[in-house]
């Protein structure tokens, strides 16, 4: 690197009036704060040395009161370089990437030691670790896969509410598209490296970074964190009912169930894919290139003409809703008060949803009985929103009728007040 | 005899009738190029008169309270035969009448109506425009949605700046330390009892100076006919003015028939007080300069709060607007041309800041 200790030690002596100004100000104003003089100098270093005081103040470290020496060891306290990197202060200087999970876990894995900062922060990351494809991995010697600091970053380390952190919901696909999404860097592995491309056109991620609902699903909600692994064939619906409850009980009613199962094939993603999961359209029920029922069914079976119902039905119900709110935007627009209607058109849309999610049972009777509830309330709305129309149509008529009488009486007046003045 | 003529004898007989409108009777209006000035006045009387009609069928559906006031208007406009005309034209008019009274005070200025001996119409003239803008910041908060509720937070809190008496009026006028349904009882009471007590009698006051000192003449003119009693010319007030403006209120009445069938008064969403205020929240159009010119004011002021100034200035301007004929000579022919240079930047300085407020996000 070309620095060596004596120039540390001189940069650290340049620049110590300032930090010593510092300190003392801060401890003539009973702000009591670690020492933590390894900053002094390491501040000035360039990368891979440098970490500016800036940069480890917003590490949550840093903020709960330790020190680089709570992890690399050393004397902190001391202004002489070689007395705060003395092995004989327990100086462990650049932190061995074999060393890491086991060094995190010296403080994350003991629930006693964690309870003072956060009575609620899990402790058993390291065994999930172990159990993690990075884990296992990890342990056979592979130095490539990932261990807490590539996830979690270091020096400037973040709680995961932080949007800023590299593991908040927000930021995850992002974290472990850095390796994921890295042809060289995952070529030894042989697996995919389109998942990011995928899931970022997926209505998952739609949900997340343009809707920004954190309960939306990224990487870790379905492979989990610390514990990552590819959920196995036969799991997939679990990962997925974690959230569509209603879908899943469907189908695990359903005869697709058993049929999926007879040829391993994973559930849910067969229909919908994994990563790159589109918005669910009618389409996906037709036979279109989107279409999914005739990828496995014959044309003309009795399938297929349960498919081409179903289509048929769930069109309808979206028509008539359709309709009733096209007739409803012109009466508002028209200054009508059409706002029951309007709500009636969010009872018509979540029977329409319904359907959508009854579909998974594969019955055409139950999804029959929700289409026929939406039709009733769309048809309602509908005829509200007609009749609010013909009466914004009689109220113009008045109107007419009533400007001519008063354009009558106004002729009728000044012809009076001519004859009167005349 | 007419039955017609048994009946005002009769009446003569009693109230002394002949006596009492034989004033009507002499009563005259100026006739010059400028003469259609004078209908303002009138227009604005007559949809004070509709106000008070509609009102009164309003309260007969209307429930002043939190959880009943927006559903009451809500039937009133979908379930009442003919609700929705009634409050349309209510909303409408009360726009209209607080235009038409910001016009006629401006034409008075103008046409310099209010030198002596008319400073009394035209204090009280002024003290009716403030009433009329009350109503309308109470009567907006009636129907209990969301932008009412928040315009009235955001009108309130200006209030309660004031210093000293500015926490106790706020207190007062809304019912406690919160808009709430007390707020919403309490502008009611304001809407159909104080404020149209108090109108009323102003409005009697005001006619009867416009009776007892006659309509005044623009000041080039009233030299002239007094130099020239000759060039005089009148209009006998009735029937030829009085029929001139029932086609003004005729007209007035089919132009808010038009604006409440084609435009029916939009009823919004029920006011929650728990949810956040909507982004760009502002009051009605009558109060936009005054809110705008409050926005632009810088938060410190030299030493002093930049709010607190505004709404000072804006107290201390009132009060100089109401004393205004006071600083105008008694004579036609030494007008001050400063009070008309005022009107006209009082007149662009509002319109401007108005349009600005509207834009504004």
């Amino acid at each position: 690197m070309g620095i060596s200790r004596s120039n540390i030690r001189l940069l650290g002596r340049a620049r110590l009036l300032l930090p010593a100004g510092l300190l003392l100000l801060s401890a003539s104003l009973g702000c009591g704060q670690t020492t933590n003089s390894c900053l002094d100098c390491h501040s000035a270093l360039p990368d891979p040395l440098g970490v500016s005081q800036e940069k480890f103040s917003q590490d949550i470290h840093a903020q709960r009161g330790l020190t680089c020496a709570s992890c690399h060891g050393g004397d902190p306290t001391s202004d002489d370089a070689d007395k705060a990197m003395s092995r004989k202060a327990g100086w462990k200087g650049k932190i061995d990437r074999k060393q890491i999970p086991q060094l995190c876990g010296s403080c994350h894995s003991d629930p006693a030691y964690m309870r003072q900062f956060n009575p609620s922060l899990r402790t058993d990351q390291l065994s999930q670790y172990t159990t993690s494809v990075h884990g296992k991995r990890f342990a056979a010697g592979d130095g490539k896969v990932a261990v807490c600091t590539d996830c979690h970053s270091v020096h400037d380390l973040r709680p995961p509410s932080d949007s800023r952190s590299t593991v908040n919901p927000v930021n995850v696909a992002n974290t472990c598209s850095h390796c994921h999404a890295d042809v060289g860097y995952m070529s030894a592995y042989k697996i995919p490296t389109n998942q990011f491309a995928e899931y970022s056109k997926s209505v998952h991620h739609d949900a997340l970074m343009v809707r920004g609902d954190l309960s939306a699903p990224t990487c870790t909600t379905c492979h989990g964190n610390h514990g990552a692994a590819p959920p196995g064939v036969d799991k997939v619906q679990n990962v997925c009912s974690n959230c569509h409850t209603f879908q899943a009980q469907m189908y695990e009613k359903s005869s697709h169930k058993e049929a999926f199962q007879a040829v391993s094939l994973p559930g849910c993603v067969v229909c919908h894919g994994n990563h790159g999961i589109s918005h669910p359209t009618e389409a996906k029920l037709g036979t279109g290139p989107d279409a999914v029922c005739m990828q496995c069914h014959t044309p003309g079976d009795a399938c297929d003409q349960a498919r081409a119902g179903l289509q048929r039905a769930l069109g309808q119900l979206d028509e008539a809703i359709k309709s009733a709110d096209q007739v409803l935007s012109v009466a508002e627009s028209s200054g009508m008060d059409v706002s029951e209607a309007r709500l009636g058109q969010d009872q018509a849309r979540d029977s329409l949803t319904k359907a959508r999610v009854t579909i998974h049972s594969f019955r055409t009777d139950l999804v029959d009985q929700d289409i026929q509830a939406g039709l009733k309330i769309a048809a309602k709305n509908l005829q509200a929103g007609k009749k609010a129309m013909a009466e914004r149509n009689y109220r113009r008529v008045g109107l007419g009728i009533s400007l001519g009488a008063i354009a009558l009486v106004l002729v009728g007046l000044r012809l009076y007040i001519k004859q009167i003045e005349s | 005899m007419i039955p017609q003529r048994t009946m005002y004898n009769w009446l003569d007989e009693r109230l002394g009738w002949d006596a009492l409108i034989a004033p009507l009777r002499k009563k005259t209006v100026p006739l010059h190029r400028l003469s259609y000035w004078y209908f303002l006045g009138g227009i604005t009387l007559f949809l004070f008169v509709i106000q008070v009609l509609t009102g009164i069928l309003l309260i007969l559906y209307y429930r002043p309270g939190a959880n009943e006031a927006f559903e009451s208007v809500q039937y009133i406009m979908t379930q009442v035969q003919f609700g929705w005309l009634i409050r349309s034209i209510h909303s409408w008019s009360a726009n209209l009448m607080i235009f038409t009274a910001f016009a006629h005070m401006f034409s008075v200025l103008f046409l310099k109506a209010y030198r002596k001996p008319r400073e009394l119409t035209w204090v009280t003239g002024v003290i009716l425009l403030f009433l009329v803008m009350g109503f309308g910041f109470s009567g907006y908060l009636l129907p209990w949605n969301t932008l009412a509720f928040f315009a009235t937070k955001v009108g309130t809190e200006i209030t309660g700046q004031v210093p000293v008496i500015g926490k106790p009026v706020m207190i007062f006028l809304r019912g406690g330390e919160e808009v709430s349904g007390a707020t919403l009882t309490r502008f009611f009471g304001f809407h159909v009892a104080v404020l149209p007590g108090l109108a009323t009698l102003l409005i009697l006051l005001h006619l009867l100076l416009v009776q007892r000192v006659g309509i005044s003449v623009p000041p080039k003119l009233e030299m002239e006919w007094d130099a020239n009693p000759a060039a005089k010319r009148e209009m006998k007030f009735f029937p030829n003015f009085m029929l001139r403006e029932l086609m003004a209120w005729y007209v007035a009445l089919g132009v808010l028939g038009a604006l409440a069938a084609v435009f029916p008064w939009n009823l919004g969403v029920k006011a929650d007080p728990f949810v956040p205020a909507p982004a760009g929240i502002k009051p009605e159009w009558y109060f936009l300069f005054m809110f705008q010119t409050l926005k632009l004011i810088p938060p410190k002021v030299w030493l002093i709060d930049g709010e607190v100034l505004g709404i000072l200035a804006f107290g201390l301007i009132g009060l100089l607007w109401l004393l205004l004929p006071f600083f105008e000579s008694d004579q036609p022919s030494s007008t001050k041309r400063w009070i008309t240079g005022v009107a006209v930047f009082a007149l662009a300085y509002g319109a401007a800041m108005s349009v600005y407020g509207y834009f504004a996000q």
